[in-house]
């Protein structure tokens, strides 16, 4: 029997999942974001979990959470102050209700308030009986372990087994707030556990529960619509960075024809390509997990010198590991391409976290004058794109290049426009042909244009060179020690990746074309500026947004854009690299909004410190 | 030009001034490599050197086909990455005990155990020569150099032993003195489908001069050096009256003609992972001689070769995502009008 509810209309909202690390949150929140994609909004997602694999249960070292945001209207970032949140236990409740916003609805799993978990998450009295939630948030305790162990009744399953379908409790739940149908989830679990019905049911039991819940109890008394954002014409579907670069790699492989070698050592947040990959073998994509980090690249250049596409993935620390090995990649011309899959650092850091402090390591981490490509995603999708061109640009130019990720954008997700590879640039790559004129083969003269000298690989005739980590004399590759020789060349190698600006296209501003303030991102912070920039320009405020994804060489045009706006704003997860670049490359004297949380920027500060720049 | 046309030394031969100190062991090794060669293989174009950093990482400059000279220790990583982008090429890794053994220690242990088709050829002066004259990690204890005026600590490592403990399936080791047999070495490792080692014992004469003159000075060497064979007694002295025997399970040194026939003299079997591991044992060991030749010759599936095979198999899979396209549209897809 149905009560009457209220049915309110919202433009956009911010959902937290919080559990325990073996709660199945990301699980919760990826069904719920695939439902909401298919239901046509706009979303963007952050999953977090913590670095520890199994922490101890209940801990609030093993809280783990996804945040979905999703609207009606275009979005860009996962959302900062959740409107709902989702606890599974104390611990997840003493972590995250700090953020909720006030007034905001709080879902609660009564049943996991036991003594022991309340005194593992802190807790000297229990919350959901001392009353002191209540007066702050619109809290619902539902007893979800109970009703799921209800629901499944008659079931030959293990208790254990069936207390771990909560998860699709509270998701049914919140379906049924959200209006959003279940069918998706259905089909999913049909396929997902296709050898195991009884679990199927389990979960379909525990998801219908939730959902009854909702229609039932009298607890809520309103049911809330999001509706379809209006995006793009198209076929679309949802993507993660880390999906999206492996399928830039594959464009790329396709469209030149080229073999690709994968190679890389198992680190936290860049695993997933290798994982990904590795599944692609009928694509002829090799892939190989090497000895260390360095065995990584390696490996790659070796397979790039043997006229294969070398790549290679980590992150932070096995960056550090690899940099010798670029060096030598920038010294031989050789392609190769190295994802960077930034999270908090130094050291060891926040490995599962997000941070933009890696960029000074990407441009100038290396000995000697050792120039390399870099290019920054700016949205998970764009991962797609970001990595393509880095792929193409590393073969057009005999050049390494650096893909410069990170950890929101390879775990991050939102909704794709499916692009089709035949809008992308040609991407040829042209091998040295058999030398039977008998005259010496010259592996460092250059094409005149681009000054990429020749791919000339082992196996064809006549080419039989040398090359290495010494230097070289220009056209004959020759090692050569002479003063005015190792000068030219350090200009060559410079002018090669400076000539890359003629593959950059313009800058695409967003907002004033002149005016009072730019804020000027690159890679990840794309979203949090993107969103500001926005909600400056409904109060009417001069600004602009302008979001780099070539870090090196900039944009040809950034100078000109620099030079249309009275101040000019770089929100970074670091503490001001891109502004020390900008700063030193245009003499320009930008203002930092610098905050290292290991989590994407909050859109409120970018719009406090540009409301604060402009009344200056 | 003939598709098969021989080759001769000087076809293998660059037009590079060779840079080693006058008097070096390197000279004999390449001069040999040079010489070998046209009888390894008609297309030099699929021959490719790949050094790591040293004296001995010089190498790739002095033959006249594809050559890498990469970074110190690494030279694994380039070759295993060649061989899986072209598992056709003829790959020859140079290295030596600092750049193998000491920084690139890792890297060579894993080649060992991949079992990658590609042979190494690792020339042991006991020495840094390069940058001129620290001990290194097959350098005798208490050495002293620049870096240990008071001798140094460190016990060193024994290279045929440590090859074998990381799996290796082929271990041999020969000496730059020994010119025929250095080729023969050679010869034998290319045959050899998997990870070739050869061990070179290698004279430095700036700084660690006459480190192996017991195994090459005429005086010393039959009874010090033991040449094994597969299938042969392991005999030496300067009248063939000494070999191995197997005293229960310990090997001891015995005279011939006395006690012990030809006849109880250890037979050596290249297959034979035990007769290898004991012969690595005989290294720098006071009672027994140097063994010089195959310590061990066992093949098994390659890394390249296996890697192949997944790669067809992956071809046969059903049910998998087939073209770029099925990639892209894979999972929940939606249309937006």
């Amino acid at each position: 029997m149905s009560k009457k509810v209220k049915l309110e209309t919202l433009d956009d909202v911010t959902i937290r999942f919080a559990g325990d690390s073996g709660d199945g949150m990301q699980l919760s929140g990826g069904r719920f974001t695939q439902t909401s994609a298919i239901a046509g909004n706009d979303l963007s997602t952050l999953p977090d979990f913590p670095a520890e694999i199994r922490a101890p249960a209940g801990s609030l070292a093993g809280v783990s959470s996804f945040q979905i945001h999703f609207s009606s209207h275009e979005i860009h970032t996962p959302g900062e102050e959740p409107d709902v949140l989702v606890a599974m236990n104390p611990a997840a409740l003493k972590v995250h209700l700090e953020e909720l916003v006030p007034g905001g609805i709080l879902i609660v799993n009564k049943n996991a308030f036991t003594k022991k978990n309340l005194k593992l998450a802190g807790y000297e009295s229990n919350p959901t009986e001392d009353g002191s939630l209540d007066d702050y948030y619109s809290v619902h305790y539902i007893e979800m372990s109970k009703l799921v162990t209800n629901a499944c009744e008659g079931l030959d399953l293990p208790p254990k087994i069936i207390e771990r379908t909560k998860n699709f409790c509270a998701l049914g739940v919140l379906f049924w707030m959200y209006d959003r149908p279940l069918e998706p989830t259905l089909d999913w679990l049909k396929k997902k556990f296709k050898s195991k019905p009884l679990i199927i049911d389990a979960n379909t039991r525990a998801l219908h529960a939730g959902y009854n819940y909702g229609d039932t109890a009298e607890i809520f008394t309103t049911r809330y619509v999001v509706k379809k954002a209006s995006l793009t014409p198209g076929k679309y579907r949802t993507i993660n960075g880390a999906l999206a670069s492996c399928l830039g790699i594959l464009t790329a492989s396709q469209k030149s024809n080229l073999n690709i070698t994968f190679a890389g050592y198992p680190i936290t947040p860049a695993s997933t390509l290798l994982h990904t990959l590795s599944n692609w073998k009928n694509f002829g994509i090799k892939t190989f997990q090497a000895e260390d980090e360095i065995a990584g690249i390696g490996v790659a250049l070796g397979a790039s010198y043997g006229g294969s596409l070398g790549i290679t993935a980590s992150s932070g620390p096995g960056i550090a590991l690899k940099a010798e090995m670029m060096g030598l990649a920038v010294m031989t011309e050789l392609p190769l391409v190295i994802i960077s899959v930034q999270r908090g650092g130094p050291s060891t850091g926040l490995p599962t976290k997000t941070e933009q402090s890696d960029l000074l390591q990407a441009v100038y981490g290396r000995n000697g004058e050792s120039p390399i490509p870099v290019i920054a995603p700016t949205t998970p999708g764009d991962c797609y794109f970001a990595t393509y061109e880095a792929c193409r640009i590393a073969v057009k130019y005999m050049v390494p290049v650096i893909v410069l990720s990170d950890g929101y954008l390879v775990n991050g997700s939102e909704p794709w426009l499916i692009p089709n590879p035949d809008d992308l640039n040609d991407f040829i790559a042209n091998f040295e042909k058999e030398n039977t004129s008998g005259e010496k083969f010259l592996p460092y003269k250059r094409d005149t244009k681009t000054l990429a000298r020749n791919w000339a690989i082992p196996g064809t005739k006549g080419l039989e060179h040398r090359i290495g980590g010494l230097e070289k004399q220009n056209i004959t590759g020759n090692v050569n020690y002479e003063p005015g020789n190792h000068h030219e060349m350090v200009q060559i190698r410079a002018q090669k990746v400076q000539n890359i600006v003629n593959e950059i296209g313009p800058t695409a501003i967003y907002g004033k074309k002149t005016g009072d303030l730019l804020i000027l991102s690159w890679g990840s912070a794309h979203g949090s500026c993107r969103l500001a920039v926005e909600t400056l320009l409904e109060e009417k405020l001069k600004v602009a947004h302008a979001s780099v994804q070539w870090v090196n060489p900039l944009p040809p045009d950034l100078k000109n854009i620099l030079s249309k706006y009275k101040k000019v704003l770089i929100p970074e997860v670091n503490t001001g690299q891109f502004r020390k670049i900008i700063r030193s490359e245009f003499l320009v004297d930008a203002v930092g909004l610098n905050e290292v949380r290991g989590k994407p920027l909050s859109p409120a500060s970018i719009i406090d410190k540009a409301k604060e720049l402009i009344n200056e | 030009m003939s598709e098969n046309q021989i080759l001769t030394k000087d076809d293998f031969s660059s037009d590079q001034a060779v840079r080693w100190c006058p008097g070096c062991g390197d000279y004999a090794i390449l001069s040999q490599t040079q010489k070998v060669f046209p009888e390894i293989t008609t297309k030099k174009e699929d021959v490719v050197f790949i050094s790591g950093i040293g004296c001995s990482s010089r190498f790739p400059y002095y033959m006249d086909t594809f050559g890498f000279h990469t970074i110190h220790g690494r030279a694994p990583t380039i070759a295993t990455g060649l061989k899986i982008a072209n598992p056709e090429l003829s790959v020859w890794i140079i290295t030596g005990d600092g750049d193998g053994l000491s920084i690139g220690g890792n890297h060579l242990i894993h080649l060992m155990r991949r079992n990658i088709d590609l042979n190494v050829m690792l020339f042991n002066n006991r020495i840094y020569g390069l940058t001129k004259g620290q001990y290194s990690p097959t350098s005798e204890r208490g050495k002293i150099t620049h870096s240990t005026p008071m001798g140094s600590l460190d016990h060193p490592f024994n290279p045929t032993k440590l090859i074998l403990g990381a799996e290796a399936g082929f271990v041999a080791k020969t000496i730059d003195r020994e010119l025929k047999h250095l080729q023969e070495m050679i010869k034998r490792a290319n045959d050899y489908n998997g990870t070739s080692f050869i061990e070179i014992y290698q004279n430095c004469n700036i700084f660690n001069d006459g480190a192996f003159s017991n195994l090459t000075d005429k005086k010393t060497k039959s009874d010090k050096l033991l040449r094994i064979e597969h299938g042969k007694p392991m005999i030496f002295g300067a009248n063939d009256n000494k070999g191995i025997y197997i005293n229960g399970t310990t090997p001891k040194v015995v005279e011939i003609g006395k006690d012990y026939s030809i006849d109880d003299i250890l037979v050596h079997n290249e297959k034979d992972e035990f007769i290898a591991d004991m012969l690595s044992n005989f290294t720098s060991n006071d009672i027994f001689p140097e063994p010089i030749g195959v310590l061990y010759c066992k093949e098994r599936a390659t890394y390249d070769g296996l890697m192949e095979q997944q790669m067809q198999d992956a071809q046969k899979k059903d049910k998998i995502p087939k073209t770029l396209h099925d990639l892209l549209n894979a999972g929940d897809t939606w249309e937006v009008k």
